[in-house]
């Protein structure tokens, strides 16, 4: 926060007061109710931010020579960020993946139930690592591929750290009780306001940001970044409208009913799948990989085809979530056709990143980074390629309230998002820090291969398991009887439940080693001959300003 | 006219359809448009440019 002006550092101290000052009426409405707990955190929160930004007010004032440079104070302490939630989520998760195996593992207490760590563990990796890494390198990529600075020095702030408290404010609502029973939007009601507020923020900032750039076009990742935050919004403001009991109440009820609740509740689901977890990776894809290989994208024109088909067709996908249920039929078949068509778009884009590499396969082979991105770009085909056939209604019929979902999930998870970002990271860490390269490309080594280890035993476990259960429900005698209990079941999955959570825990070895290496780079001064204007790691980067080879 | 169940039946199956051809072809020109092709071959190199730093 070392740039901030005088005049920034006033308005971000009021901003913190009025927010301490509602945390204060949260916590006297609210009382003993989690609202009451809620609002002290706030106020904690806030004082504490509050502390760090008058703490540093008395210093030398910034220099204009600043607005010379890319502002990237925010982008160092979302990474920062990034890796702890990444941390944070994967350990819950195989906490819970433990507990399936092991039930006694809650320790007969409320907070830990399998209930309340699960969404902890979904929004803890999906908002906290998953979130925090897109706003992190969309600040990166905007800047870069603009030439321009970030429009202003506090609005980053605002949406960085207003968007973790809404992170903690979630998932420490879990342990304690309060949900609001959607899917991937189970926080209540006043946190969702407030992340209403910082997405709106988020939003003028990137377009602020956008209408400085120096070049007519705009680079085809910022129009993922675009659609990853236009469309979250609106998801979520729909997807959450809701009466509060009271405004001293945390609990409230949502105003859709019925099957129209369902419909919305996986209209949001299934398009947080495209634009949280999908759009804006792509956007990474679109412009770390490039770089790192050095290569420009095989097709820009097929880029663009696929960013239309993907935000265009993943809007009507989301019924594939609701095959055999009151919804209609015809919007069920809307979906299975979408999602069948969607098939298209994404493997354009994984065939598009796949073909940026061919002809640097070498680099590939040496460099654990671009490997990382190769891989992504494999499981985002991969699980496309099965989500469209899951979404086919008598496959449906096998795969749905089985593990092969959950499979799936992960085969996207691990494999395209968490992979996707750890590759983006080592590219960006050394750009950001201006360092030659990470502190050591052994441990990139080893995480890329707990990574795909991991994911690969946790995703064939998900697939076995899910398929034999799917296939021992539906199994009958000669007289039409169940042949299996579900405790048959239950038996049947507990090895794959093991290896599993074994996959995982490798999984989460690797994101530890990569906070490590990270931190390792972050300490290590620059070496001083280092004049590194230049974006691009160094030992592969290229001298005298040579243009990259196209890929064509 | 009132918002019932058949309306929307067929926006979805109608219009629906209709939007997504249109759609279809606007895209379609927008990406091959060949006084386009400048500014996309521009934008794939651009992100190589070495200099570290915004322009204004
Ligand atoms: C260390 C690695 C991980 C482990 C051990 C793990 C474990 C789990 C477990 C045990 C569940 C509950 C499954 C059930 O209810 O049967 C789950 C669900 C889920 N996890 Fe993970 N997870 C990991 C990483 C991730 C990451 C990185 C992401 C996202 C970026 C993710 C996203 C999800 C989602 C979206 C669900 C809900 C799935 C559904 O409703 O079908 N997980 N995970
Ligand atoms: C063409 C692309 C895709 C299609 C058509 C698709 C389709 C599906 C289908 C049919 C289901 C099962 C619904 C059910 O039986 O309840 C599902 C679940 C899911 N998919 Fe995909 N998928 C796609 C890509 C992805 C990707 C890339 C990710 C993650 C990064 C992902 C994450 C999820 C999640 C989190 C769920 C679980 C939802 C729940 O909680 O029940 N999907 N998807």
């Amino acid at each position: 926060m070392g740039q901030l002006t005088t005049g920034e550092r006033d308005f971000g101290a009021i901003i913190l007061i009025v927010l301490a000052i509602i945390g204060i009426a949260m916590a006297a409405a609210g009382r003993s109710d989690v609202l009451g707990i809620h609002g002290a955190m706030v106020l904690v929160y806030c004082l504490a931010l509050l502390f760090l930004l008058l703490s540093g007010a008395f210093g030398t004032p910034p220099s204009a020579a600043r607005l010379t440079r890319y502002y990237d104070d925010p982008i160092k302490v979302g990474v920062g960020l990034t890796l702890f939630w990444a941390i944070f989520g994967m350990f819950i998760g195989v906490w819970a993946a433990a507990q399936l195996a092991w039930p006694s593992l809650n320790f007969d207490t409320s907070w830990a139930s399998f209930g309340r760590i699960r969404p902890a563990h979904t929004s803890g990796v999906i908002f906290g690592f998953g979130g925090n890494a897109l706003i992190t390198t969309s600040f990166h990529v905007v800047q870069r591929t603009s030439r321009a600075r970030l429009a202003d020095q506090l609005s980053p702030w605002f949406v960085l750290l207003g968007f973790n408290l809404f992170c903690l404010i979630a998932i420490s609502g879990y342990f304690l009780g309060v949900t609001q029973s959607k899917e991937y939007a189970e926080a209540e009601w006043y946190a969702d306001i407030w992340l209403v507020i910082v997405w709106v923020t988020y939003f003028v900032l990137y377009v602020r940001t956008l209408a400085r750039r120096k070049e007519p076009h705009i680079y085809v990742a910022n129009w993922y970044y675009m659609a990853f935050i236009i469309v979250v919004a609106i998801l979520h403001i729909v997807n959450n409208l809701a009466v509060p009991l009271s405004f001293a109440h945390a609990k409230s009820y949502t105003i859709w009913a019925g099957v129209q609740d369902s419909m919305v509740q996986w209209w949001y689901g299934h398009n947080a799948v495209a634009f949280f977890l999908t759009a804006g990776f792509l956007a990474m894809l679109y412009y770390y990989l490039p770089k790192r290989a050095e290569r420009p994208i095989f097709s820009y024109r097929l880029s663009i085809l696929s960013f239309w088909g993907i935000t265009f067709f993943y809007m009507w996908a989301g019924s594939h979530h609701l095959h055999y249920t009151a919804l209609p039929h015809w919007v069920q078949n809307l979906g299975m056709t979408f999602s069948v068509m969607l098939l298209v778009p994404s493997w354009a884009s994984a065939g598009n990143a796949l073909l940026t590499l061919n002809g640097a396969w070498h680099k590939v082979r040496d460099d654990a980074t671009l490997r990382f991105m190769m891989m992504a770009a494999f499981f985002y085909g991969l699980s496309t390629f099965e989500g469209s056939f899951m979404a086919i209604r008598p496959v449906n019929a096998l795969s749905h309230y089985t593990d092969w979902t959950v499979g799936h999930v992960h085969a996207g998870a691990l494999g395209w998002v968490a992979m996707i970002t750890f590759g983006s990271l080592y590219t960006l860490v050394p750009a950001i820090w201006k360092r030659e390269r990470m502190h050591s490309a052994i441990l990139v080594e080893v995480h890329f291969w707990l990574a795909l280890a991991g994911t690969l035993i946790y995703v064939f476990a998900m697939w076995n398991s899910g398929i034999i259960q799917g296939l021992m429900w539906r199994t009958y005698s000669p007289d039409n009887t169940l042949v299996y209990s579900f405790v048959d079941t239950l038996l049947a999955m507990y090895p794959y439940y093991i290896a599993r959570a074994f996959g995982g825990l490798l999984f989460l070895i690797g994101a530890i080693v990569a906070a490590y290496n990270i931190w390792m780079t972050v300490r290590t001064p620059a070496a001083a001959t280092l004049a590194l204007d230049d974006d691009s790691p160094g030992d592969e980067r290229q001298i005298s300003g040579a243009t990259p080879t196209p890929a064509e | 006219m009132a918002l019932t169940h058949e309306t929307l039946l067929e926006g979805a199956k109608l219009w629906g359809l209709f939007y997504l051809m249109g759609f279809s072809i606007c895209v379609l020109i927008y990406t091959f448009l060949p006084s386009n092709r400048e500014r996309f071959e521009r934008a794939e190199r651009e992100i190589f440019d070495e200099d570290d730093g915004p322009w204004k």
